[in-house]
């Protein structure tokens, strides 16, 4: 069984997928993620937050570019929670 | 005490502002939206500069480790006591072990919280305002982490009760679009008639670089009259020979992407200013969130004293049915 759910964006600003400019992305699409991982960040006042998968799945897909802008509660990715 | 379990994305202790240091260079800190904030206090009896919480963006989730009575007011980020929603702009009774959680915010940026009673933390120079770029006030001069504990203070004066709510009509409402009023001035004579036109004509949209310093905007390039450059101004066109800076002032570093300098801004610099936000538009700036839109609409001193006064009497009408029959109303 499947469980897809979306990831979303808590906050508004810019969204990265990276660390840093010089990093790999936290994730890609495909990707194993465990509850708590960081799957991207929200620049919003200077501060990055981090986004973080909300249960165990893998990344089916990223709904949002790097470094696009993204509102409070937009999706961003979506988890397939299925069991492992 | 209040046990902090985790701490939103910047939550920070506020109260009416750190009054009467501009001239050595120090802002006054404080509610970015003071209608929230003094509504906050009045509806948990507290006297209206009390220190409340100020929450950005993202709640925070508090545990209570003693009964208070709490107020929830500004933006819409919906608040839940043990997973429950409630209401905000209402005074509400938490108990002992009661944790306070939120939602995603929805409308505005920030909401207040205030409790019987106020955030007691060190005053320092007068307030209790965290102003985080000094590292003063509010919680070691910092913004809240986890496990930080808050003890709730005595600045108290009614007697409020659980349910007691704000009329409808005096709660502001908060849209992706905003109107922000401006006085034109002081170094508006700077910008050519076409930029002038051209800043109040188009949408800004604001940048994530948005918070308790400045708001950041973005539209177009706006020009300067060309001039041989004053002794004691710097080089670029939108330089001025330094001024002290009103708070809520507008500056347009390079001619690109114009700068509100709101409640922790810098007093002074040598930029020019080309307008100035009203004092009651502060209170809506700080409910503007990035990725927003800002049109700018030009008004008299006259007008924004009116707004003024307006502003005044919503308050005036909220403590009048709060207080009356509690223990008198208080108007100065």
């Amino acid at each position: 069984m499947s469980n897809h759910q979306k990831i979303l964006a808590a906050i508004p600003g810019i969204f990265f997928r990276k660390p840093s400019p010089e990093e790999a992305d936290y994730v890609n699409e495909g990707d194993v993620v465990n509850e708590g991982d960081t799957i991207g960040l929200i620049e919003v006042m200077k501060t990055f937050y981090e986004v973080k998968a909300e249960s165990a799945g893998v990344i089916e897909s990223f709904l949002i570019s790097n470094e696009e802008i993204v509102e409070a509660g937009q999706e961003l990715a979506v988890l397939n929670g299925q069991s492992k | 005490m209040i046990k902090v379990i985790s701490p939103g994305l910047q939550t920070t202790v506020q109260d009416g502002g750190r009054i009467g240091f501009y001239e050595v260079g120090m802002p006054p800190s404080g509610a970015m939206d003071k209608y929230s904030y003094t509504v906050s206090n009045l509806l948990v009896g507290n006297n209206e500069n009390a220190a409340t919480l100020e929450i950005t963006y993202l709640g925070p989730v508090l545990e209570f480790q003693e009964d208070a009575l709490i107020a929830l007011t500004g933006g819409e980020i919906p608040p839940k006591i043990n997973g429950e929603a409630v209401p905000m702009w209402e005074a509400l009774s938490v108990k002992a072990g009661d944790r306070l959680s939120f939602d995603f915010v929805k409308q505005g940026a920030r909401v207040y919280l205030a409790v019987a009673g106020g955030i007691d933390v060190p005053v320092i120079m007068g307030s209790r305002s965290t102003y985080t770029l000094c590292g003063i006030g509010g919680l070691e001069g910092r913004p809240l982490q986890a496990n930080d504990q808050l003890v709730i203070g005595a600045d108290r004066l009614h007697s409020v009760q659980a349910g007691a709510r704000v009329a409808d009509e005096l709660i502001p409402l908060f849209s992706k679009k905003h109107e922000i009023r401006v006085v034109l001035g002081l170094c508006s004579y700077r910008l050519t008639e076409e930029s002038k036109e051209r800043f109040f004509s188009i949408d800004w949209s604001v940048t994530p670089e948005a918070n308790r310093v400045g708001y950041r905007f973005k539209g177009e390039r706006l020009n300067f009259v060309e001039r041989e450059q004053p002794f004691g101004a710097g080089s670029n066109p939108s330089n001025v020979v330094d001024l002290g800076y009103p708070i809520g002032s507008i500056q347009v570093p390079d001619g690109v992407e114009p700068i509100a300098l709101l409640n922790d801004a810098v007093t002074g610099g040598g930029y020019a200013t080309i307008a100035t936000i009203i004092s009651t538009d502060l209170n809506k700036m700080g409910q503007i969130k990035t990725n927003e839109t800002v049109k700018f609409v030009s008004v008299s001193i006259e007008e924004a004293l009116a707004a003024r006064k307006e502003e005044k009497d919503k308050l005036n009408a909220i403590k009048e049915q709060l207080y009356l029959g509690t223990g008198g109303v208080i108007n100065e």
